[in-house]
């Protein structure tokens, strides 16, 4: 007779055995936050984001402007850090919250506020304008609320102080109730900070008057509104919680024959709401829409060569550029030394042919590279690109600097129905993106698609285990390059020219930091990475100069806190966080011991 | 019937000879340990007969057909699969997707039949191969294991993932590279087992390195061992383990002549 053990005898166990004492919040680490949290402040305040005129006095929420408030949510967010408890250990005893919680985030709050203080005495006293220049008069007067210098550096001190201990606090608040509070002020930002397009978006669905009622025109959200976005936000939060409702946890409960028909639902509603899209938009946003597709269409081709095959592709541009230059040469009239005039689908064909010989010519050569070696190669075939087409030896044929105009739009073949209308261009475009991320869960589950992962993991045992490795490679740069491609020639008929300019290095880049913090061979995790780094600064002109800088800082965060991206495949997540995976699979293992025992 | 002979082959690295001139044979259906101190050569001369390392000289002749410069992937593709000293899996991907990959040889739809899906016989026929072959060890590999990732296996289990990987494409020989390191007493018996196993049951030639030498005792039909890059003496396993060179090898000359 085998031994039962169930739960039961197995807490009992674990209940015997004797804990360590819980392990307090640390103190020093609390020191360095605070000392990180000081330099952030101190950074933000320099960067002038403070006083710039249409950026630092957006109005969130009735009275709270953005420049204030990025500023002093710094104490309160590092504050919360500071006090956070140890990570739990098996065989202590759990961190009870207590004053030590509050005394951390004091700490990292006083910092923060004693650096941003003696930022402004210097600045104040002392003229830095000739290194930083955005620490302008109009900023150290904001800075000051119109006191003299040492009562706003007391001021500075003193709600440092008390924002840090209002992100300790928190601590001592339920879990529960700290995430509904946490979730209410996140939206309540979002929806403050995305006025103008949450007034356009209810707008166009006809509910013009609830914008009405929570904007103060001009002026992001008036109190009321505040208040009832935060409350019904804050309730949501709560109740999903409660109840542990997870999209995960909904699925699992669909019963598993039901699951095919429950996803061709949520398909169906998805289509729908796709199609409705440019009309809820408009036409402003619908553009916007239209340029994060491109990109979009850009990362799913990139997430096939970097996420699934490993290759580190910093070039990637040189493909978009193929594209939208094969399809202005093929389409435009103003073509300088062949211009077929096709029409966009019947140039299509070349478009396709031109990135797949493209892609054979930036992949043969490197063939025999790996990582670093390839970043650097594929980066300077993506410059090479650029330069000829800059070049006046190709001028005959890309018009050099001038580029080629006269790009014409697109014409529905049957029907011979022009698109001008971004709203219209969104079909178009959604129809190749359908194709794309259709053609990317096909490639990721077929035999080509395990040997691009293979090569990834590890290429000499790839060979080995009869890889042909230098044509998976080749077909990786090929597909890639043809995805590029067609987001190029959308691309090209959407502003209606090619200029050389348009194909920096800084495209590349953009591309890759899509798909890296999206979450590298995720085709959910690319989608939202491409609507989170492309649209959202697009629906947020005011921040272009900042775009970079943030980009930069989401990208340090990601690294520390997510390597994996915002919507991990599952497989990546699994590595990195190895620890936590093995513990789950042991529990597993042990459950299914016990099931079979028993049974 | 000699099914892979190796004649004359050389291999240096720098002024250090890992392989020296070196002769011998594998017979079809055989199991042949390959034994010898560290540094002896014996993981060079896998490498050398799968590809991954280029030869200085001699001939690697596979059924008449010297296979010396094929690509690795060639040489799978001819019959001979091999595991690795220090696990080598892929390891984010799925146990049997681990194993599907392997058939990449053996199968040929490519980009543009799987993105019209042409492929879904082909698939399927990919998948059920790799399941029946994770079904040779038992319950340990199969059900929900499949689609587990290779990094969370335990150590026992990536050794037996690799050989299923091997097995996958349709070897004619295997070359396994100390398999049983690293592993407990159970478990090295069980794999002592299972390399008989494979020989029966699968009618595959196979050539081991092994240090453990009840495993090279229990499994071998014929005994190879090598030192600095030559055969010093081949055999069964009594004529070998008796051999005063091999003793010499492994403890050194004067023990030799105490013994």
């Amino acid at each position: 007779m085998a031994k039962v053990t169930g739960p039961s005898a197995k807490a009992e166990v674990s209940s015997k055995r004797e804990l360590f004492p819980a392990r307090p919040v640390d103190l020093r680490r609390a020191v360095k936050v605070g000392l990180s949290s000081g330099a952030a402040a101190v950074f933000v305040a320099a960067a002038g984001i403070v006083a710039k005129p249409r950026l630092g006095d957006i109005h969130i929420v009735d009275g709270v402007v953005f420049g204030y408030l990025i500023l002093f949510a710094i104490p309160a967010i590092l504050g919360h850090v500071a006090a956070k408890p140890p990570p739990q250990l098996e065989g202590f005893e759990a961190t009870r919250p207590g004053p030590r919680n509050v005394l951390a985030g004091v700490i990292a709050g006083v910092l923060t506020g004693a650096a941003l203080a003696l930022f402004l005495l210097v600045a104040g006293n002392i003229n830095l304008r000739p290194v930083l220049s955005n620490v302008s008069p109009p900023l150290i007067e904001k800075l000051s609320f119109g006191q003299s210098l040492g009562v706003a550096a007391l001021i500075l001190l003193g709600s440092g102080t008390a924002l840090g201990l209002a992100g300790g606090a928190l601590h001592l608040v339920p879990p529960l109730w700290r995430r509904a509070v946490f979730g209410g002020l996140v939206w309540v930002f979002a929806i403050g900070l995305l006025e103008d397009f949450f007034d356009e978006v209810l707008g166009n669905m006809g509910a013009g008057y609830v914008a009405d009622f929570l904007y103060q025109r001009g002026g992001g959200l008036a109190s009321v509104g505040g208040l009832l976005v935060f409350a019904l936000f804050a309730a949501l939060y709560a109740y999903l919680g409660h109840r542990k409702i997870s999209v995960r946890t909904l699925v699992d409960r669909v019963p598993e024959d039901q699951r095919r028909g429950a996803r061709l639902l949520i398909g169906a509603i998805l289509l729908v709401l796709l199609l409705l899209v440019p009309q809820i938009l408009g036409r402003f946003y619908s553009h916007t829409a239209n340029v994060a597709g491109i990109f979009l269409l850009m990362a799913l081709g990139l997430n096939i060569v970097v996420g699934l095959a490993g290759l580190l592709d910093l070039g990637y541009v040189a493909f978009f550029a193929v594209g939208s230059y094969t399809a202005a040469v093929f389409t435009s009239p103003g073509s300088p030394a062949f211009a077929p005039e096709l029409t966009f689908f019947a140039a299509l064909p070349a478009v396709v042919l031109a990135a797949a010989i493209a892609g054979i010519l930036v992949g043969t050569p490197v063939l025999r590279m790996r990582g670093d070696y390839l970043a650097i190669v594929t980066l300077g075939f993506g410059e090479i690109t650029r330069l000829i087409v800059l070049s006046d030896w190709a001028a005959p044929v890309f018009g050099a600097a001038r580029g080629i105009r006269q790009v014409p739009n697109i014409t529905i073949p049957a029907v011979g129905f022009e698109i001008v209308d971004p709203q219209h261009l969104f079909y178009v475009i959604l129809v190749f993106l359908a194709f794309a991320v259709y053609a990317s869960y096909a490639l990721q589950d077929s035999r080509m698609g395990r040997a691009w992962m293979a090569i990834r993991e590890d290429e000499t045992v790839a060979e080995a285990m009869g890889v042909n490795v230098v044509a998976a490679k080749l077909w990786a740069f090929i597909i890639g390059a043809v995805f590029a491609s067609l987001g190029g020639a959308l691309y090209a008929t959407q502003i209606g020219s090619v200029f050389p300019h348009g194909f920096a290095v800084i495209v590349s880049i953009t591309v890759l930091v899509v798909i890296i913090t999206g979450g590298l061979a995720s085709v959910p995790g690319v989608i939202l990475g491409s609507l989170v780094l492309v649209a959202l600064p697009e629906i947020l002109r005011q921040f272009e100069e900042y775009r970079f800088l943030i980009y930069g800082a989401l990208l340090i965060f990601m690294m520390l806190n997510r390597p994996e991206g915002f919507i991990p495949s599952r497989r990546r997540m699994e590595e990195l966080h190895e620890e936590e995976v093995g513990q789950d699979v042991w529990l597993r293992t042990q459950q299914e011991r016990q099931s079979t025992e028993a049974g | 019937m000699a099914i892979l002979e190796i004649k004359d082959l050389s291999r240096a690295f720098g002024g250090v000879k890992a392989i020296d001139e070196l002769d011998m044979h594998v017979e079809s259906g055989e199991i042949v340990s390959v034994i010898g101190p560290n540094g002896a050569g014996k993981t060079t001369l896998f490498n050398l007969i799968t590809g991954l390392l280029p030869t200085d000289g001699g001939e690697i002749v596979l059924d008449e057909r010297n296979i010396v410069g094929l690509r690795p992937s060639q040489i799978l593709a001819l019959g001979i699969a091999r595991t690795f000293q220090n696990v080598r899996l892929f390891p984010e991907m799925t146990v049997r997707e681990n194993v599907m990959v392997a058939q990449h040889c053996r199968t040929r739809a490519g980009v543009i039949p799987a993105i019209l899906r042409l492929n879904r016989r082909e698939e399927a026929q990919i998948r059920k191969k790799a399941e029946e072959t994770l079904a040779f060890f038992g319950s340990r590999l199969i059900g929900y294991r499949f689609d587990q990732t290779a990094i969370s296996l335990s150590y026992a289990n990536r050794r037996r993932l690799e050989i299923a990987r091997a097995m996958a494409s349709d070897p004619r020989i295997v070359l396994l590279d100390e398999p049983t390191a690293g592993m407990n007493p159970r478990e090295t018996q069980e794999m002592t087992d299972l390399i008989g196993r494979l020989r029966d049951e699968r009618k595959y030639t196979i050539v081991v390195i092994e240090h453990d030498m009840r495993v090279v005792k229990g499994v071998s039909d014929r005994v190879v061992a090598l030192d600095y890059g030559k055969k010093i003496a081949d055999g069964t396993y009594e004529e070998v383990a008796h051999n005063d060179r091999v003793i010499e090898a492994y403890l050194g000359r004067k023990a030799v002549a105490e013994a």
